[in-house]
């Protein structure tokens, strides 16, 4: 079914990292994943990896959900570690007809490789244990100093948030035409190109008929409910950052500072 | 007669290995005879709708078999198309599947993909036109300048075109008007005489259940609670009531004036009935004329 995609899925939890607050949270993972790429040797990696795994165990996520979105990328992180293996520069240690391995090769392997994986898995730990909407509430937020160079931060946050609002009914809608269509002996999955892209018409057009009926709908329930724009409006549930989250900072510059002694201390691998 | 479709021990599992997991059918057996017209009942969310899209293959059983004509569905799964064209499924707001340019044509999209051409094509769109209530001049219009009720009769009408064995629709009613409720349900009715199709009909309105069904099918909680003749079903008002279904009014009110000890059948179906079993009652103790 087309609603079974794992990536970017929020599971419910109680764990710590459920608890944070999503700016926290969100400022956190983009500055570990900046820092997975200042990183130039291997204790500064090994830190990365560390934390990663630290990161994972305790959002208490079954572990094949990230099995699961590391697979999307499986291909992509393949063809660049070979790419990386074989145009290293130095002395080649293996070599045949352009073929060239050298040690820096291997070295930019292992460290391309892991800084992907590293990436994705840091990426989905995100997006599994903090729900769309504290994500759009947090990215509203922090962005709110651009409010003074008159960029419309409320409208882009309301029109991200109704955005993903309306992935999953989409999804489920689009399930719900396209078994309606089966039902009446539609054939999706035979066929070449061109029947298979005809074939998606009489999916697409109920689709579309009914994505313009709901944009009408919501606009007109925010209407009634006097909607008028970002200014002047409060909030249900204001953001708090507690005693939890100032920890999570200190650790965070802990972290910043180890990966930059690392680097400039100790000699580079790559 | 003989059983048309069989269930085996039937189980569906929505989400299975993620925290979602959700048993929406767990094991059910039963099975229906050709030529009856069975209602299905339950409270929102008792699996009525999962089961139901089992019957024609669109969703695959977690465990169990469903057998159409004594064959089990999916013995071939390359073969499930066929199946859909025996066993027509109506959904809940049917009307948002509608696509084609015309009326007309998207009644025919099933039929045409069962293979029907030229004269035989026109005849059963025509056909299924006539049976869901569809004028011939309706034919010609966009569906999507139909009223709700209409486009739902095309939609029901677009099913019906490929001239199932058995028939499937999901709450047809729903969110109709009282009239439109009523011209929709004498039309199953005609249709399932006429044909002697076997019809499968999922409603929440009791009333209607009680006036159409030969057997009623009552779901609770993803398991099959009863299966039996309406009338045994609708006398067994207090079990209904415990799993949040209630019996049609009227028989609600000949059960309250039986216990006043009048003596009344134990299960009265219909306004129609109520009427004609009060008043012969009346007429034999000499109060009316
Ligand atoms: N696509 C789905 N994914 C996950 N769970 C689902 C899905 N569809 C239904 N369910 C769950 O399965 C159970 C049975 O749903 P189903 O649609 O069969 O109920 P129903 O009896 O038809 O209800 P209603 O009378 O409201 O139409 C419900 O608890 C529902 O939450
Ligand atoms: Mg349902």
């Amino acid at each position: 079914m087309v609603r079974d995609v794992a990536f970017g899925q929020y599971f419910p939890g109680s764990s710590l990292l459920h608890k944070l607050d999503p700016r926290t949270k969100l400022i956190g993972f983009i500055a570990l994943i900046a820092l997975i790429f200042c990183t130039f040797n291997y204790p500064a990696l090994a830190i990365i990896v560390g934390v990663t795994a630290f990161l994972l165990l305790s959002g208490g996520i079954p572990f094949k959900f990230y099995l699961k979105s590391l697979k999307v990328i499986l291909i992509v992180v393949l063809i660049t570690s070979l790419l990386n293996l074989f145009y290293g520069s130095g002395e080649p240690i293996w070599q045949w007809w352009i073929l060239k391995l050298t040690w820096n090769g291997i070295h930019r392997a292992i460290f391309v490789t892991v800084r992907i994986v590293c990436l994705i898995l840091l990426s989905s730990c995100l997006t599994f244990t903090t729900s769309p909407t504290e994500l759009t509430d947090a990215i509203e937020r922090l962005m709110k100093p651009l409010n003074t160079i008159h960029f419309p931060v409320h409208e882009i946050a309301m029109m991200m948030s109704l955005a993903l609002r309306f992935v999953p009914t989409l999804l489920e809608e689009t399930d719900k035409i396209m078994q309606a269509q089966k039902a009446r002996g539609a054939d999706l999955d035979s066929g070449n190109f061109i029947r298979r892209a005809r074939a998606l018409v009489p999916i697409l057009i109920p689709l579309f008929v009914s994505a313009f009926r709901r944009a009408y709908d919501i606009a007109t329930a925010m209407e009634c409910r006097c909607y008028r724009g970002g200014t002047g409006r409060t909030r249900m549930k204001t953001l708090r950052m507690s005693g939890r989250d100032a920890a999570c900072f200190v650790a965070l510059a802990l972290i910043i500072g180890g990966v930059v002694l690392c680097d400039i201390f100790l000699k580079a691998a790559i | 007669m003989s059983a048309i479709l069989e269930l085996k021990n039937l189980s569906f599992v929505y989400g299975a290995g993620t925290p979602f997991e959700k048993k929406a059918v767990d094991d059910v057996s039963l099975s229906i005879e050709q030529g009856e017209l069975i209602g299905i009942i339950g409270h929102t969310g008792s699996g009525k709708s999962t089961l139901v899209q089992m019957l024609n293959g669109l969703m695959k059983p977690s465990q169990g078999q469903v057998l159409l004509g004594g064959k089990n569905i999916w013995e071939n799964p390359k073969k499930i198309r066929d199946i859909r064209f025996r066993v027509g499924m109506v959904f809940q707001y049917p009307e948002y599947q509608l696509f084609e340019e015309t009326v007309y044509k998207d009644i025919a999209f099933g039929a045409a993909n069962k293979g029907l051409t030229g004269d035989e094509l026109d005849h059963a769109v025509r056909r299924a036109a006539e049976f869901t209530g569809l004028r011939p001049d309706m034919l010609e219009k966009s569906p999507f300048d139909l009223s709700g009720g209409e486009k739902r009769r095309a939609a029901i009408a677009g099913v019906i075109a490929m001239n199932p064995e058995v028939l499937i629709l999901d709450e047809p009613t729903a969110g109709l008007d009282p009239m439109g409720r009523e011209l929709l349900l004498s039309q199953i009715i005609h249709y399932h005489k006429e044909k002697g199709n076997t019809v499968l009909l999922v409603s929440h309105s009791m009333e209607d259940i009680a006036r159409v069904a030969d057997r009623v099918l009552v779901m609770n909680r993803s398991h099959l609670f009863m299966l039996d003749r309406t009338r045994e079903v609708f006398a067994h008002g207090d079990e209904l009531e415990k799993i949040g279904l209630r019996v049609p009014q009227v028989t609600k009110i000949m059960q309250a004036l039986r216990e006043q000890g009048i003596d009344l059948p134990d299960s009265v179906l219909t306004v129609d009935e109520a009427f004609d079993t009060l008043s012969s009652l009346l007429q034999r103790e000499g109060k009316i004329w």
